[in-house]
């Protein structure tokens, strides 16, 4: 898994890549947190656009940080969401908890 | 026997059990569906063992076994892959085994509802002081039957 921050007007933008699984959701969890409850940032957008696979673990970290969100005012915003993602997320049946957007300019605009 | 794989518990061996799972699935003609599904309900399993039994502890045992189902010639029973998972973990808690319901949205406890929505059969067991998983996914709708190749 690769992930790497770019920042907008509107918050951070984390875009992640490539299996976010057992061994690299810790990753993934720690920028989230860090972002939302040390940094507080008002929106912290995730590109999922490459992502190819993602566990219950990632689906946890995404729930942790979508709490954290929620705890602290800001908002975590998911968009342009790999088939595989989508898929977890039926699964799963927590689309309906997230905000999520088709793309980028939606999710900025959101 | 399809496969037989020995690995330690450590969460980065996941990555190669996915690559050698889908290579299996697709060798035994599981559509992209159903071979995400295996592969997801292996990794989920692995990483059960991995974080539960294992307690997060690595470089313990784990074996994972596929074997290709055979159906009837006639087709009363369909084709499909078994895959068992033994782990010398400590036993596993009845309760936990049972999921959680998924109204209740906090982080955790998804992953044994991904296997039992994804595969056929899921049968837990413990024999000898181990932990074993057996699964199927059947390539047809699942009909009694079946036997395992070799039998």
């Amino acid at each position: 898994m690769q992930i790497s921050a770019r920042h907008s007007e509107g918050g951070v933008i984390f875009d992640l890549s490539g299996d976010i699984d057992l061994a690299h959701s810790p990753v993934m969890r720690k920028a989230l947190l860090g972002e939302i409850k040390e940094k507080r940032a008002r929106k912290v957008f995730l590109n999922l656009k490459n992502v190819r696979y993602i566990d219950s673990s990632g689906i946890a970290s995404l729930v942790e940080g979508l709490k954290a969100s929620r705890d602290q005012g800001s908002r975590m915003i998911l968009y342009s969401l790999s088939p595989s993602v989508r898929e977890v997320m039926e699964l799963s049946r927590l689309q309906k908890i997230f905000e999520i957007y088709e793309n980028e300019e939606q999710a900025l605009s959101s | 026997m399809l496969l037989s794989l020995r690995l330690q518990s450590n969460p980065e061996a996941l990555c190669l059990v996915r690559a050698v799972m889908e290579q299996a699935t697709e060798m035994l003609r599981f559509d992209e569906p159903d071979s995400r599904a295996i592969v997801r309900s292996v990794d989920e399993a692995l990483a059960n063992v991995i974080c539960h039994a294992y307690k997060g502890h690595g470089g313990l045992p784990i074996e994972v076994t596929c074997r290709r189902l055979r159906g009837g010639k006639d087709c009363s029973s369909p084709d499909g892959m078994e895959i068992v998972l033994m782990d010398s973990g400590r036993a596993a808690n009845p309760k936990q085994l049972k999921g959680r319901p998924l109204e209740d949205i906090r982080p955790g406890g998804l992953g044994l509802h991904f296997i039992k929505q994804s595969m056929d059969v899921v049968e837990f067991s413990r024999k000898d002081g181990k932990n074993l998983l057996r699964m199927l996914k059947y390539l047809a709708p699942s009909k009694p039957g079946t036997k395992l190749e070799g039998e």
